[in-house]
């Protein structure tokens, strides 16, 4: 077999997304949006047969489902997780998401409600949907197809959605044992919470990006994880399986201009 | 006993200044016959809790709502709500915006007759900050957790969509998902239902009935809408119309937009809607989204 495989930025994404659920248990893996969902079907096919899914409506499968229209692929459900039950879920932690925030903090605040002032922003977006529920509950990572200052902002958020390690926003007496934030899978590299009191590190770059890209694009100060190195190429077999999940080849619109996973010099 | 009313004797029972909740999520399910309604009647300053969907949308565009307590706005496929965007960035409405699953505890307890019921969601946010209605609580237990008291969301109406009803009260909700209907229906002093098809007394099989979600006694009107979801999803009877919403989010950025929808699509009645949209043939068949 060959090792030289050829693969776009978003399938490297996907790759990387598929890792944040490593040790999760048996956990319902929420991956909103292409990449985010690519990857939790991806983990769960590879490495995390025990993660619960669900068809993006209200059924459990146990097969991931293949994304759009299906042909003659037709869905094996395994259970109901309709809206009412996956609130259960949140408030009792068993889950980790993966969504794409309209920004993101140092702390690992996140906001989808609006952006500039509250009263007049200059752009309403969704509303802060399940962000303070799911932060203060369940593990969270997130996805940022476009890394910049705009998303990774400096200071706070504007408005703060999700919770985050912000010492300043939490009361005493407020449990704040089940916020657990993972990785930031960008179109640069993966982020995590592991430095001193959960400072943001750069876990790994993608092929080409270097540390100081990265920073440059960043409102707030990075630290390097001590083992940085390139993030994980997909194997063939992990391309293989991304391909059967995606056969519209939707990923090939979420990274602007569908760039290679390996950077042309 | 017989619950049947048009959309417009429902519409004639609202105030201005009424508290009104919306059953469905987003663009799935909504109360849509009704809300063109209401978009008929002069009935205004409204305070409208919903997981918001077109309905929020039309209603911010015609000037119906005075504040919003929400969750979210979108028409999930168009995931920008045109309308709710425009109005909200020109900062036009007072706003409660929550967490998800603070808006559906906060109807719980309306339902359960409770003033509060506590929560960690919204804490350490702006949610908080942002309402100082909200307030905290110390557990009274050994662990002394500071909890979020998500207060009652009490509705003065309901307005709830669902595939089948009878002429009682009874309704079944057949897609795959109930959202929180059945919460929004406790929280309100009276919840009037629109329904795909209406029959006089069900005669349901032990399968059927499960898909009833809420009692009778909570349904103080039955408005027979078939298609009334439209532009919204009403699975598994019909999906949602995308070239309606698209036309719908353009209104938002033309000259007069809203009044040339209202004039294309609402003034002429529910009849006129339909014909404007294919007719109920059309409607009926739209495709359910896939996923």
């Amino acid at each position: 077999m060959s090792d030289k495989v050829e693969f776009s930025l978003a399938e490297l994404m996907v790759v990387a997304a598929s890792e944040v659920f490593r040790g999760d248990g048996e956990v319902l893996a929420s991956g909103i949006g292409v990449i985010p969902r690519l990857g939790a079907s991806l983990a769960k096919l590879t490495y995390a047969p025990e993660l619960l899914m669900t068809d993006s409506e209200c059924l459990l499968v146990e097969e991931p489902i293949p994304l759009g229209p299906r042909g003659d692929y037709v869905p094996k459900y395994s259970g109901s997780m309709h809206f009412e039950r996956v609130f259960e879920c949140v408030w009792g932690g068993k889950r980790h998401a993966m969504i794409g925030p309209t920004q993101i903090d140092r702390f690992g605040q996140t906001n989808l409600s609006v952006v500039g002032d509250y009263q007049k922003p200059k752009a309403a977006i969704l509303g802060v949907r399940g962000l303070p529920g799911n932060s203060i509950n369940h593990i969270n990572s997130f996805f940022v197809p476009a890394h910049s200052k705009r998303v990774l902002v400096a200071g706070e958020v504007d408005m703060v959605s999700g919770v985050g390690y912000n010492p300043a926003r939490w009361e005493k007496g407020m449990k704040q044992d089940y916020m657990d934030i993972r990785h930031i899978i960008t179109n640069l590299c993966v982020l995590d919470f592991e430095g001193p009191d959960h400072a943001v590190r750069v876990r790994s770059l993608h092929p080409g990006v270097s540390f100081e890209e990265v920073q440059d694009n960043t409102g707030f100060e990075l630290l390097k994880a001590p083992n940085l190195g390139e993030t994980a190429h997909p194997t063939a077999a992990q391309l293989e399986i991304i391909r059967r999940l995606d056969p519209h080849d939707m990923r090939a619109a979420q990274i602007k201009g569908n760039p290679p996973g390996i950077r042309a010099a | 006993m017989n619950k049947l009313m048009t959309a417009a004797e429902v519409v004639a029972q609202f105030r201005d200044g009424m508290t009104i909740g919306f059953g469905g999520w987003g663009p799935r399910r909504k109360p849509m016959a009704i809300v063109r309604e209401i978009l008929r009647s002069p009935v205004k300053d409204l305070t409208v809790v919903a997981y918001g969907g077109p309905e929020v949308g039309m209603l911010c565009a015609a000037g119906k709502v005075k504040k919003l307590i929400f969750g979210f706005a979108t028409l999930d496929a168009i995931p920008l709500e045109p309308w709710y965007r425009k109005v909200r960035e020109a900062g036009q409405i007072e706003l409660m915006e929550l967490d998800e699953g603070m808006w559906q505890w906060g109807l719980r307890a309306a339902g359960q007759r409770m003033p509060f019921l506590p929560t960690r969601c919204g804490l350490a946010t702006d949610v908080t900050k942002l309402n100082p209605a909200l307030k905290t609580i110390q557990s009274p237990y050994d662990d002394g957790e500071v909890l979020l008291a998500m207060p009652a969301l009490k509705l003065d109406v309901a307005l709830v969509h669902v595939n089948v009803a009878d002429q009682l009260g009874n309704t079944l909700i057949t897609g795959g998902d109930h959202y929180f209907d059945h919460l929004v229906a406790r929280a309100a002093d009276a919840c009037y239902v629109s329904a795909e098809r209406v029959e006089e007394r069900f005669a349901l099989t032990a399968e059927e009935a499960r898909f009833n979600t809420f009692e009778r006694y909570l349904v103080k009107g039955v408005v027979h809408a078939p298609c009334g979801a439209h532009p919204t999803t009403c699975a598994p009877d019909y999906g949602w119309d995308m070239s309606h919403l698209k036309r719908y989010v353009a209104s938002a950025s033309e000259e007069n937009g809203w009044q040339n929808y209202m004039d294309e699509f609402v003034h002429g009645g529910e009849a006129a809607y339909q014909d404007k949209n294919g007719g109920i043939e059309r409607m009926g068949k739209l495709p359910l989204p896939v996923f």
